[in-house]
């Protein structure tokens, strides 16, 4: 019998062959915080050891809201400094023009790697299946423990196969694909279970796209999502010759491995849609929605802040202008970099969009775009958990940086195929 | 242990998500005790949780409990509330790995989530739960639910006091 993905890695950690169900201890490649790692640092603190036991392991990322909006916050950022001093950690990325979103930055700094087992105190660490990786968020307790240990227990969970075929048609992306496929799913769908992207569908997307997918997991229950390391990975790799460790390998499931759940995809047949308020899960394509008024429209995210996602928008925004106030964040200082090269930061300007520095922004409604009562926002964002960004009485429609772009454009949702 | 909790039961439906149980807005705060103040705060009808929620009372709710964020504020606001374990169909892998390396229980009970769509049990109804067994008994209208016993590795967790120190005792760290 096959091995899933998840059993190949997580036995390569263990050192021996494991099964699903099995609970191994494991020691993680790469432990992410971001400005939670202050918190995380307090309870290290009280376990009565003194040093980390791998401080190169252990990477902390400020962007939940940078700059500090509130002095509590500041307290935090505060706390981290002196931790990653105090503890001598080498991979610490300050509110800085070497920072921006977590994963963003974890992912195009060489950390996610195909084959390794990475744990973040972040639910969306999931991101870095992109890359071949293992990655699953865990909780703060949990990565004290990690910092003081090195290990962490795991269940290997049993896996759903996704097999995606075809490639999208005009006006439509990864963000559609996956939100249609939360929506049949619902929201448990992959609960405690490694889900593998296969298919020749996955190979024909950009690593971006896969991003957004594996980013997405955690959306329908996923304890991890991952993508085949294929050579469009692997030359990625190469290219940037910025790899943090060399303990990575390119695993992937055995064709005959044994799968809880199985999915048919083609690309081909997805559309543009969204998920509507209050719940992921909760999706429509866009012709029911068509129309919605909205008040602010998001393009951001470590879902969807991408280089590719801006390109998308702003091919849409170029020479228009938008109707509601629109907020950009770029997913970090390179990609914000990029864009600036590339035109598209005075795209976005000309069409009257604010730009506001790489981090989460008003994702989880921290700063940088609060929604007030009654208010309806647009985002490429990940969730639109009732109050998320804001009032408790504001609605968050979650689409992709085409559908954001073009309905910024008519201040309502709006088909991006109409816009194109 | 056959030890016999009694509470009154809170009734939620499935996919309560994180950011219903404990709002993103109350994240800055790291103190547990002072986070039974917003439980439920922003869940439709139950924004009177905090204030009326007493020691011994009960949880209970559909599948995929917890489901969001990693943000382990929302095991601790019901844990510091008083809340002697959450009784749910299932609960997201995130919120169960929060509560157990915390030593709180969750019980997953068949059959909850159909029950209390169906009103089988609601909001006030006297509970009586059996931890070791998994035996939940609504005392006010005579329904009887049947929850998975918790696992050895919980068991293990919980008996060490908490992740922290089962991982010490198992990998001989310092």
């Amino acid at each position: 019998m096959g091995k899933t993905f998840a059993e190949k890695v997580l036995g390569r950690a263990a050192g021996y062959e494991v099964t699903a169900n099995q609970v191994v201890t494991v020691e993680p490649d790469f432990c992410m915080s971001h400005d939670n790692g202050a918190p995380i640092a307090r309870t290290f603190k009280k376990i009565g050891v003194t040093n980390v036991k791998y401080p190169e392991r252990i990477c902390l990322i400020l962007d939940h809201a940078v700059p500090a909006p509130t002095s509590d916050h500041a307290v935090n950022h505060k706390e981290v400094r002196e931790f990653v001093a105090a503890q001598g950690i080498p991979n610490f990325y300050d509110v800085k023009s070497e920072g921006g979103v977590c994963h963003q930055k974890m992912c195009e700094e060489g950390y996610a790697l195909p084959g390794l087992v990475m744990v973040g105190s972040d639910s969306h660490t999931c991101t870095y299946g992109a890359f071949g990786a293992f990655s699953t968020g865990i909780g703060r307790s949990e990565m004290a423990a990690v910092w003081a240990t090195g290990k962490l227990w795991f269940k290997v969970p049993e896996s759903m196969k996704v097999v995606v075929t075809g490639k999208f048609k005009p006006g439509v992306s990864a963000k559609d694909f996956i939100l249609k496929f939360i929506g049949d799913v619902r929201a448990d769908g992959a609960d405690y279970m490694s889900v593998e992207f296969h298919g020749e569908g996955i190979e024909n997307m950009s690593i971006a796209e896969r991003m957004t997918l594996c980013n997405m997991g955690i959306e329908f229950g996923a304890k991890n999502a991952v993508c085949k390391p294929d050579k469009k990975l692997l030359d990625l790799i190469k290219e940037r010759g910025n790899a943090k460790s060399d303990r990575w390998e390119a695993l992937w499931a055995d064709e005959d491995a044994v799968y809880a759940k199985e999915f048919h995809y083609d690309l081909g047949d997805i559309t543009p849609g969204v998920a509507k308020p209050h719940k992921v899960d909760n999706y429509s394509p866009i012709e029911e929605v068509k129309g919605t008024k909205i008040h602010e429209a998001f393009l951001g995210s470590c879902t969807n802040g991408r280089i590719e996602d801006l390109r998308l928008a702003a091919g849409i925004l170029k020479g228009k202008k938008v109707a509601v106030r629109t907020v950009v964040i770029p997913a970090s200082w390179i990609v914000y970099r990029q864009a600036m090269k590339e035109g598209l930061i005075d795209i976005f300007l000309d069409a009257g969009c604010i730009i506001c520095n790489p981090g989460c922004g008003p994702c989880m409604g921290n700063h940088e775009g609060i929604l007030a009562p009654g208010e309806a926002a647009i985002s490429t964002a990940n969730r639109n958990f009732k109050g998320r960004m804001g009032d408790k009485e504001s609605f968050i429609y979650l689409a992709s940086p085409m559908t954001v772009a073009a309905s910024a454009i008519k201040g309502e949702i709006s088909d991006p195929r109409e816009a194109l | 242990m056959s030890e016999i909790l009694k509470g009154r039961a809170w009734v939620f439906s499935d996919d309560v998500d994180t950011d219903l149980i404990y709002h993103n807005k109350y994240l800055a705060e790291t103190d547990p005790k002072n986070m039974p103040q917003y439980a439920f705060e922003y869940y439709p009808g139950k924004e009177n949780f905090a204030k009326e929620v007493k020691p011994g009372d009960f949880v209970v709710a559909g599948k995929n409990f917890g489901c969001g964020s990693s943000r382990e504020h929302a095991v601790y606001c019901l844990e510091y509330a008083g809340v002697p374990c959450v009784l749910a169909e299932t609960c997201s892998r995130i919120y169960y790995r929060n509560a157990i390396n915390n030593g709180y229980p969750v019980l997953f009970v068949k059959g909850i989530s159909e029950a209390i769509k169906e009103g089988k049990i609601k909001d006030g109804d006297q509970l009586e739960v059996e931890l070791s067994t998994g035996t939940i008994r609504d005392v006010t209208n005579g329904n009887t639910f049947h929850g998975d016993a918790v696992s050895d590795l919980e068991n293990d967790i919980m008996e060490a006091g908490g992740l922290m120190n089962y991982m010490k005792a198992k990998v001989g760290a310092k």
